[in-house]
């Protein structure tokens, strides 16, 4: 399934510099060719999930500081989450991934109806990850697994309270980047369904389908880090 | 490709709509400059008042919490809403595309929001001082910042928001420098202020998303208590402090590299010379830039880091000295034999070497290990980081602003008062923060505001000089407000400068250039222009 996205990722990568956009879209004042508009919008989008990384990256660090310092505690803490609803949203998340690629090349076929499917096949499957995220949440809450000062939970470990601070603000933080995928995704489809999208221009469709990449490349860190090492 | 009328741009449109939903790089610069000395007047107007406290050695009109909550808002206001958008957000938006010969900036929509999020951030910061103004210090340090009653959500919140704002310049500005040069402008031609806004973007992107994340642990922990900062439920508190230097290392070069970039402007244009080793000033703005990102452990020097991190942290400190010297040697060499015009805006470019120099020379003092365990927390800091900071960069962006401002507002400002206004600050700005240089070697430590008597002098010394440092801004507004509307109308070209912002009307026309400008020679080849051989 990576395999299959990466091999998405690359193409349209290779593709883009040929495609030239702006047959029917107007080029902002600023530009002189849609084609320096598209690479520059690009090169924005890029550099803006650049920063992105780095917001995460001060929770990875954190993870790892307190990984470092309680290691056998961290080595409990995953046996307090369930692997299945991980394994399920895993697969919710690189399935959507996969269908807002087919989407977005779809559209750039000007097979706008089919576009129109798979962006909200995406839409259902981000739900869906929140959903499960809802229920986990649940679970997590009535056992007192809860953020340090909160936690009422039973464990071995004196410090557990420490990983539910960090998985709820890192599961937190990325569920609030799959809220705004979800936002920005339907705003897509609106604009699809009034015809502003197609061969001629599709640059929106790029920028959001970057992000979406991105939301579940952080998802694909941290199901290994709080779910899967044990 | 419509055909825009070849009018200013404060005429092309009028009505204050017309500004406020202005995508028009120039305004936007123009509104930034608007707020950003507004709070430098405010910021600076805690700096008096905390200086007036200090005159007597008992603290005779402010009660401890709110002398705590004064030197915080100062450091919090000169900061975020001053000092980091400062030269970027307003000089920088309005010169960057003229520079290098682009209608605008590459996202101007994007422009016109970052601008809106810096005025919700400052209504933020500024909100937050009515409802509990916070008293931690602009370092918000934990456990401090988690227990105290003051308003450090809505402090940190407004932080957070402006740090957005920083970040979504320096993506705009990265964009239009990689895409939005016009033809024949290689990245050799490009003159050295967009360089050193090049490398400030990078700094901006890279490192503020950081602190976002800080502030947003911090705030997490005072509401939902997560734990990651507080000792007493097995958190590290020390771990704030890396974090939040991790950005605001780098942030003090976000300060000082555009100011870098404005010197070598002002410097080469009233040297009249080509700017000595212009390749080695692009470099070392970049380099500068990388090495931001490895020296923030000298703040953690007596914070309990282990020694051998010490050791190394203090040896990177040392190699920014290198560019940083560079630059200084460089202006020094493009000045040798040049012919000096002394202007107002060179007169601060003066300032600025001799100021900036004394401040990075005792930085160094302070990236000695054993040195700095003596002179941690005392105002021996204190003054190095103004030397660097207000030396520096404020003294830059005032000379920046007074060499664009006929540009930007198309009028001349009053060239005696000027210089009398450059002299008073320049005077004041020496006496009221030298002496903290003896202070601090002395002990006097920062951030007190009763001290042993012994003191008391120098203090009142400091004192008097914050007053004339404050008498030379007031002669500033008042002539720079006068020059709108009496001063005399500029000419397109007031300095014979040779960088493209000089080939263009003043004030500018609403797409920059009547027609795109041809690149015919580097950025400051004053030989080519001038038809003669410059010693
Ligand atoms: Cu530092």
């Amino acid at each position: 399934m990576i395999l299959m996205i990466l091999r998405q990722l690359m193409e349209k990568n290779m593709s883009s510099n040929e495609v030239l956009v702006g047959r029917s879209h107007e080029v902002a004042h600023q530009f002189d060719t849609a084609e320096q508009e598209f690479n520059t919008a690009k090169l924005g989008m890029w550099v803006f999930m650049a920063q992105e990384i780095l917001f995460f990256g001060g929770l990875f660090v954190a993870y790892a500081v307190f990984r470092m310092m309680h290691p056998d505690m961290f080595r409990e803490a995953a046996h307090h989450l369930s692997l299945k609803w991980g394994l399920l949203n895993t697969l919710f998340l690189l399935t959507s991934s996969f269908t807002m690629t087919l989407g977005e090349r779809a559209i750039r076929q000007d097979k706008i109806k089919q576009g129109i499917m798979l962006l909200m096949t995406t839409v259902g499957l981000a739900t869906a990850f929140m959903g499960v995220k809802a229920i986990e949440y649940a679970a997590k809450i009535h056992h007192g697994y809860l953020p340090a000062k909160w936690f009422f939970g039973e464990g071995m470990d004196n410090s557990l309270h420490l990983f539910f601070g960090i998985y709820f603000a890192l599961t937190g933080l990325h569920g609030v980047h799959v809220i705004i995928g979800i936002g920005l995704i339907l705003w897509l489809v609106y604009r699809t369904i009034r015809g502003e999208f197609g061969s001629h221009y599709f640059l929106p469709i790029e920028m959001v389908t970057l992000y979406w990449h991105l939301v579940d490349l952080v998802w694909t860190f941290l199901f290994p880090l709080l779910y899967l090492i044990r | 490709m419509s055909h825009v009328p070849n009018i200013n741009f404060f005429k092309a449109t009028t009505g204050l709509k017309s500004w406020l939903f202005t995508l028009d790089h120039k305004r936007i610069g123009l509104m930034y400059l608007g707020f950003i000395w507004f709070s430098f007047f405010l910021g600076g107007i805690f700096a008096l008042l905390l200086r007036l406290e200090l005159l007597f050695p008992n603290g005779w009109f402010l009660t401890d919490r709110q002398y705590d909550q004064l030197f915080t808002l100062h450091g919090a206001v000169m900061v975020f809403l001053f000092i980091i958008p400062s030269i970027p957000a307003s000089l920088g938006n309005f010169f960057l595309p003229i520079m290098i010969g682009a209608k605008d900036v590459a996202f101007p929509r994007l422009n016109l929001a970052s601008f809106y999020i810096y005025v919700v951030g400052a209504v933020f910061g500024i909100g937050s001082m009515l409802i509990g103004a916070v008293d931690t210090g602009w370092t918000f340090y934990t456990p401090y910042s988690t227990s105290t009653d003051t308003a450090v959500i809505t402090m940190t919140l407004a932080a957070f928001i402006l740090g957005f704002s920083s970040i979504l310049t320096g993506v705009n500005f990265l964009a239009t420098v990689h895409n939005m040069r016009a033809k024949g402008m290689t990245w050799f031609k490009m003159p050295l202020f967009v360089w050193s806004l090049y490398a400030t973007a990078v700094i901006q992107i890279l490192a503020t998303p950081v602190l976002g994340i800080t502030l947003l642990l911090l705030i997490l922990e005072k509401t939902i208590n997560i734990g990651i900062f507080d000792p007493s439920l097995g958190g590290d508190p020390i771990l704030f402090q890396h974090f939040f230097w991790f950005y605001s290392h780098p942030a003090v070069y976000i300060m000082i590299l555009p100011a870098m970039g404005l010197m070598s402007e002002m410097i080469s244009t009233f040297s009249r010379r080509s700017i000595f080793g212009y390749r080695f000033m692009a470099y070392s703005s970049i380099a500068i830039a990388i090495i931001a990102f490895l020296v923030w452990g000298h703040h953690l020097f007596v914070s309990g880091q282990s020694m051998y991190a010490n050791m190394i942290f203090s040896f990177l400190t040392y190699l920014v000295a290198i560019p940083s010297g560079i630059k200084v040697f460089n202006w020094m060499a493009t000045m040798y034999k040049g012919s000096l015009d002394l202007k107002t805006p060179f007169l601060y470019a003066l300032a600025f070497i001799f100021l900036f120099t004394i401040g990075g020379v005792t930085g160094i003092f302070l990236a000695a290990l054993a040195v700095d365990i003596h002179l941690t927390d005392t105002y021996f800091v204190v003054a190095h980081f103004h030397y660097v900071m207000v030396g520096g960069t404020v003294m830059a962006f005032i000379g920046g602003m007074h060499y664009w401002w006929p540009k930007m507002i198309g009028k001349m400002y009053n060239e005696y008062w000027a210089r009398v206004a450059c002299f008073l600050i320049f005077l004041g700005f020496n006496l009221v923060f030298f002496v903290q240089f003896i202070m601090g070697s002395k002990g006097m430590p920062r951030r007190y505001h009763t001290y042993l008597d012994q003191f008391q002098p120098l203090h009142a010394f400091s004192t008097y000089g914050s007053w004339v440092l404050g008498l030379g801004f007031l002669v500033m507004i008042i002539y720079l407000i006068h020059s709108i509307f009496y001063g005399e109308k500029a000419p397109a070209n007031p300095w014979n400068g040779i960088t493209l912002e000089w080939k263009t009307e003043s004030p500018p026309v609403l797409e920059n250039f009547d027609k795109v400008p041809e690149i015919t020679h580097d950025p400051y080849d004053f030989a080519a222009v001038d038809g003669k051989k410059y010693e």
